[in-house]
């Protein structure tokens, strides 16, 4: 049978579009606001909020353990959840390139309307444009989101304070080396899968236990290292990890030794770093530990008042190294 | 021994009492020793000095400014090692290139440039050869099935370098002191010892081959103190797992078979004798000079960039003037600044400055 493929025409506003939404789309998602089809989608909704967007251009767009469309629903989500925010409503607006399968298509769509369910979001708005043959790669995906802020204060950087503890929920550098693996033929035989997942029902688990968090970024470009640096820059703290609590699984670690790639700059989508009160951070551990996308959390390290703005590494051996954001690419277009 | 821990390796060497240089001639040493934080460890008398290990490092400006050249010629693909991508030749880089349109692959095994070439018959894929023994067997083997396969738009720029000229032409030029080298591990897998044995039998200076491990490079620096306390000077090997004495027979014969020595430029080093691989004549066919006799004019070095000082010991990295403030992986001079195996690019990546 011939494979239905994308053309400019779904692209164009008229029927074809109308069909692509009302057979693809609208089906996969239970949104009333988006199957109402208006021009804006109608909501109700009061309190603090947040709101947040991410564009993502991953290469290719299925990877193990996930693909574009996962990565885009978690992407959003877990922005929110960085600043103790529910995620409630996001938008997905789909650039496809002509010639796309629709059954890939069908695929990501899926992809997104389970990781929505998972994390308990409707998708309540969306657009779809089609690009001739070319002038993209296959799909690019951009999505925003709303939520509601559920800690007083909001966590951010300046709430962290000296001897504070940083944890991370799992371990890191799967999702940029799955990515790797779905590139490189000679990786066929690691199993690799990426971490790409929505944390919010993770910190949710945090705050339902009443456990005040200072500050969350999730280490997603750059790695775990550059979210150290960045969070050690702008409390203008000092962030000390020690190399042999960070959680790094061994296929992670032997592909990087085969590349010379540093597992502490490649990129997670489903990990949250965690800075609280070292008081908590044992009972944290607990709270995370139990929850399925935490099994494997670890305590990495603490915050000093010195030396100012820099995070650190004491390595394995004794020794201690600075943690300087990633520069250039490692590797491009992770998501 | 091996079951030691690095602590107590540590404190073996400081109640050596021994005051010594050595250098590392290993990017990947290099990388290890400064993610480890092993420097400040030492005692104040035992100092590291970084030597050229990196390869996309010691590769001449007037050999980067002809890859680029390659990338801007209208249906060419060069395909490359990401480090080479950044390193800045002298208007331009490839990353450069490529943005302005030229066409730049990122491959991670030389095997990959087949698929490459395979993929697009219409066009001239030239794998750009960088490295030091340790790869130089897989790039034979490439060239090898290139020419078993008569892939005919598929050519290599070799600009594979051999390690120990380049350690024979440092100490000849007597600028710096030393006491012995930590030797590389992956290039030794290869050689083996005795092309080393120069280093004892010319100039009365120890070696020790080792792994990337801290542990290892620890036990190789605990075993050249020893030889420097007893004035010994052998060509030793802590890297029992993964390196003989003669090295690996099959990867010498197909690195035999396919390349022949040549002099070679190096950044910082200038021109040594027999210090490069050139293809033999039956794998003429596959030679990107030939095949593409670019003039490359006015090939020149950013003033006052140190990578030649740093490469050969002379200064560290963070003595250059540019270090930090003209030159930063964000905007790099050199290339010691740019490859992930650099001397400047690990200094400024895992050590503290201001």
């Amino acid at each position: 049978m011939k494979k239905e493929i994308i053309t400019l025409a779904h692209g164009s506003g008229g029927r074809p579009t109308q069909d692509l939404i009302e057979r693809h789309i609208l089906p996969r998602f239970d949104s009333t606001p988006l199957k109402q089809l208006l021009d804006s989608a109608l909501l109700e909704c009061s309190g603090r909020l947040a709101f947040t967007t991410d564009a993502f251009v991953v290469h290719p767009i299925f990877f193990p353990g996930g693909d574009i469309g996962k990565l885009a629903v978690s992407g959003s989500i877990n922005d929110l959840a960085a600043v103790a925010a529910e995620p409630l409503f996001l938008s997905a607006s789909l650039i496809l390139e002509e010639g796309l399968e629709v059954e890939e298509l069908d695929r990501v769509l899926e992809s997104m309307s389970r990781t929505c369910k998972e994390a308990g979001v409707a998708l309540v708005t969306g657009d779809t444009k089609v690009v001739e043959k070319g002038a993209g790669d296959k799909l690019y995906i951009s999505t925003s989101a709303i939520g509601v802020r559920r800690q007083i204060p909001d966590p951010q950087p300046a709430l962290i304070s000296p001897g504070d503890a940083i944890l991370v929920t799992g371990p890191i550098g799967e999702h940029g080396m799955a990515v790797l693996q779905a590139r490189e033929s000679f990786f066929c035989n690691l199993e690799l899968q990426s971490d790409c997942a929505p944390v919010w029902p993770l910190i949710d688990s945090l705050l339902k236990a009443g456990l005040k968090i200072n500050a969350m970024r999730d280490p997603t470009r750059g790695g775990l290292a550059t979210t150290l640096a960045e969070l050690a820059r702008e409390s203008g703290l000092c962030l000390q990890a020690e190399e042999d609590k960070i959680p790094i699984g061994e296929t992670v670690r032997a592909a990087c030794d085969m590349l010379g790639l540093d597992p502490l700059y490649l990129a997670c989508e489903g990990r949250m770093v965690i800075i609280l009160p070292k008081k908590n951070a044992e009972k944290a551990l607990t709270v995370l530990k139990g929850h399925p996308l935490g099994t494997q959390a670890m305590l990495i390290g603490e915050c000093l008042e010195k030396p100012e703005g820099v995070a650190l590494l004491s390595t394995r051996i004794g020794g201690r190294r600075v943690l300087a954001p990633l520069s250039g690419e490692q590797l491009p277009r992770i998501c | 021994m091996l079951s030691l821990e690095p602590r107590e390796v540590l404190s073996k060497i400081s109640k050596m009492g021994v005051s010594a240089r050595f250098m590392e001639v290993c990017g990947t040493h290099t990388v290890s020793i400064a993610r480890s934080g092993l420097k400040k460890l030492l005692p104040d008398s035992v100092k590291l000095i970084s030597g050229p290990g990196c390869p996309v490092c010691v590769t001449a400006q007037v050999d980067i400014d002809y890859a680029i050249a390659l990338a801007r010629q209208p249906g060419v693909i060069v395909a490359t090692f990401g480090d080479m991508v950044r390193v800045p030749g002298t208007e331009t880089s490839l990353l450069e290139a490529r943005a302005s349109g030229g066409k730049v692959e990122v491959v991670y095994s030389p095997m990959d440039s087949l698929n490459l070439a395979r993929a697009h018959p219409k066009e001239e894929v030239v794998f750009l050869a960088v490295g030091f023994e340790t790869t130089a067997p897989l790039i034979a083997r490439t060239v090898q099935t290139a020419k078993a396969e008569n892939i005919p738009n598929l050519s290599f720029l070799v600009l594979h370098k051999l390690i120990p000229p380049a350690m024979r032409a440092l100490l000849a030029l007597k600028e710096i002191q030393l006491d012995g080298f930590i030797l590389p591990g992956h290039v030794s897998a290869i050689l083996g010892s005795k092309p080393f044995l120069f280093l004892k039998e010319e100039f009365h200076l120890p070696g020790v081959i080792t792994g990337f491990e801290p542990d290892d490079i620890l036990l190789a620096l605990f075993m050249l103190v020893k030889q420097k306390r007893e004035d010994r000077a052998d060509i030793e090997i802590q890297y029992r797992r993964a390196v003989r004495p003669e090295g690996n027979p099959q990867a010498l014969k197909v690195m035999e078979e396919v390349f022949e020595p040549q002099e070679a430029n190096w950044r910082g080093l200038g021109i040594i004798p027999e210090s490069g691989l050139a293809l033999r004549q039956p794998y003429w066919d596959f030679d990107a000079r030939r095949r593409f006799p670019l003039k490359i004019m006015g090939s020149r070095e950013y003033p006052a960039c140190g990578c030649g000082e740093v490469l050969r010991g002379v200064i560290s990295p963070q003595e250059c003037p540019l270090f930090g403030r003209v030159c930063t992986p964000d905007s790099p001079v050199g290339p010691c600044m740019v490859s992930s195996e650099g001397s400047c690019a690990a200094a400024y990546h895992y050590e503290e400055h201001p």
